[in-house]
């Protein structure tokens, strides 16, 4: 059973303090709504779990894992607001190259995390070539084959199609019955069941 | 080290697909070198003399040149912040981008220095150990460029402040490289300056990594 724990967490960019003694803490197989409006610091306190961004005072704690500790990052897959893809590469050379640099699953399971996300017939095209919609499904296709404990998402449903979004609320539900975690913000409504819910 | 020559192939894979990131420099490399003897003299005795200079004063831009894209695509693709975050060590992912950017950038110089050296009259001795400065030093430029590549990898337009910070750590190598040419053009002994070069490239080796890691993740805090 794990848990994560933010203690009175402060961060401030600039002159601008965006939150201040944050506290909250979600253990596993439960999912975590952030919303709040734009600017309030939503992609800051993902980027600080992630391990990205510093923050001004606080603690995380995750199963006495020490922040930013190879065992930390193994156990968590963060997926911001940007697709993560390059263009030059095609949808299964994008898919390995992020598994290998996450904690992901083996060769074979990509074809099958692409016709999961409705893709298959787009596997060896360059991802330059497919449209918004379609690289967001790409890039959260690692949820398919991801190890990973902890799910930070960052925006995950936008430029998403009604069905796709279905998809990957399911696929999220799965992976907290599973034991897993997840921290997420969208300014879209979600129809998961037993999601908490912090504003910032 | 999967992950080291996965993403050298990676790299080179993309720049294969999208060439105009590393021929652009390269054509700088030509054709600035072959507009020297235009514009200053057909002589052979003046542009052998000058060419050792004029060979690496345009190798160092044009490695500055193509500096660039080092990050700038995997940086706005959001795909640096997922190689911040990987289990991996991060030195070495961006060792394993710099040597992709040398393949790229250096090791065409290298190929092509035979010819634009004959085409500035050195004799055979000259371009030899021209090649050699070159097969030391690029590498050099490579790793000593990234460093500045990932403090600029956020900021638009950052050319002129990537060159305010990289020249004047190119500096050295110049000089020792330019001076090896020219002592070979003369007959003179010239181990003491590759062996500067070799020092030089053996502490970027071990540095650069470390060094251009720590400055990626203060540029994308």
């Amino acid at each position: 059973m794990s848990k994560l724990k933010v203690n009175n967490l402060s961060c401030q960019k600039g002159y601008n303090l965006l939150f201040e003694n944050l506290s909250f803490e979600i253990n596993s197989g439960e999912i975590l709504k952030v919303s709040g409006p734009n600017g309030s610091g939503k992609t800051s306190l993902l980027r600080i779990i992630a391990g990205l961004s510093s923050f001004e005072s606080g603690e995380i704690d995750y199963d006495s894992f020490k922040l930013n500790s190879d065992a930390y990052k193994l156990d968590f897959l963060y997926l911001g607001h940007l697709a993560t893809l390059s263009p030059e590469l095609s949808c299964i050379e994008n898919l390995k190259y992020s598994s290998l640099l996450g904690n992901e699953s083996l060769e074979n399971d990509y074809s099958i995390a692409l016709k999961q996300v409705g893709l298959e017939k787009y596997e060896n095209d360059l991802v330059g070539t497919l449209s918004a919609g379609q690289k967001k499904r790409i890039a959260l296709s690692l949820l398919f084959i991801s190890q990973s404990n902890v799910w930070l998402l960052d925006e995950p449903f936008s430029a998403l199609d009604s069905k796709a979004i279905k998809i990957f609320e399911k696929k999220i539900e799965e992976h907290c019955k599973h034991g897993g975690m997840c921290i997420l913000t969208t300014h879209q409504e979600c129809n998961i069941e037993n999601l908490k819910e912090i504003s910032l | 080290m999967n992950i080291f020559f996965t993403t050298i192939s990676r790299d080179l894979k993309m720049a294969v697909r999208n060439p105009s990131s590393f021929l652009n420099p390269l054509m700088f490399f030509v054709i600035s070198i072959s507009l020297f003897p235009i514009a200053i003299s057909p002589e052979a005795e003046t542009l052998s003399n000058m060419a050792p200079g004029i060979i690496w004063v345009i190798t160092m831009l044009s490695v500055l040149l193509s500096l660039n894209t080092l990050f700038h695509y995997d940086f706005d693709n959001g795909v640096l912040e997922q190689m911040i975050i990987s289990h991996h060590s991060l030195s070495l992912i961006l060792l394993a981008k710099t040597i992709a950017h040398w393949i790229l950038s250096g090791l065409p110089i290298i190929i092509l220095s035979p010819f634009l050296g004959m085409a500035l009259f050195l004799d055979s001795k000259s371009i030899n150990i021209l090649i050699v400065t070159l097969i030391i030093a690029t590498p050099c430029l490579s790793l000593i460029g990234s460093i500045g590549a990932s403090l600029v990898v956020g900021i638009k337009n950052s050319g002129m402040l990537l060159s305010l910070l990289i020249l004047p750590l190119y500096i050295p190598i110049l000089i020792f490289a330019t001076s090896a040419v020219s002592h070979a053009q003369s007959n003179l002994v010239m181990d003491g300056q590759l062996y500067f070069l070799g020092f030089i490239l053996i502490l970027s080796l071990i540095l650069t990594p470390f060094l251009s890691a720590l400055s990626l993740k203060i540029s994308l805090e």
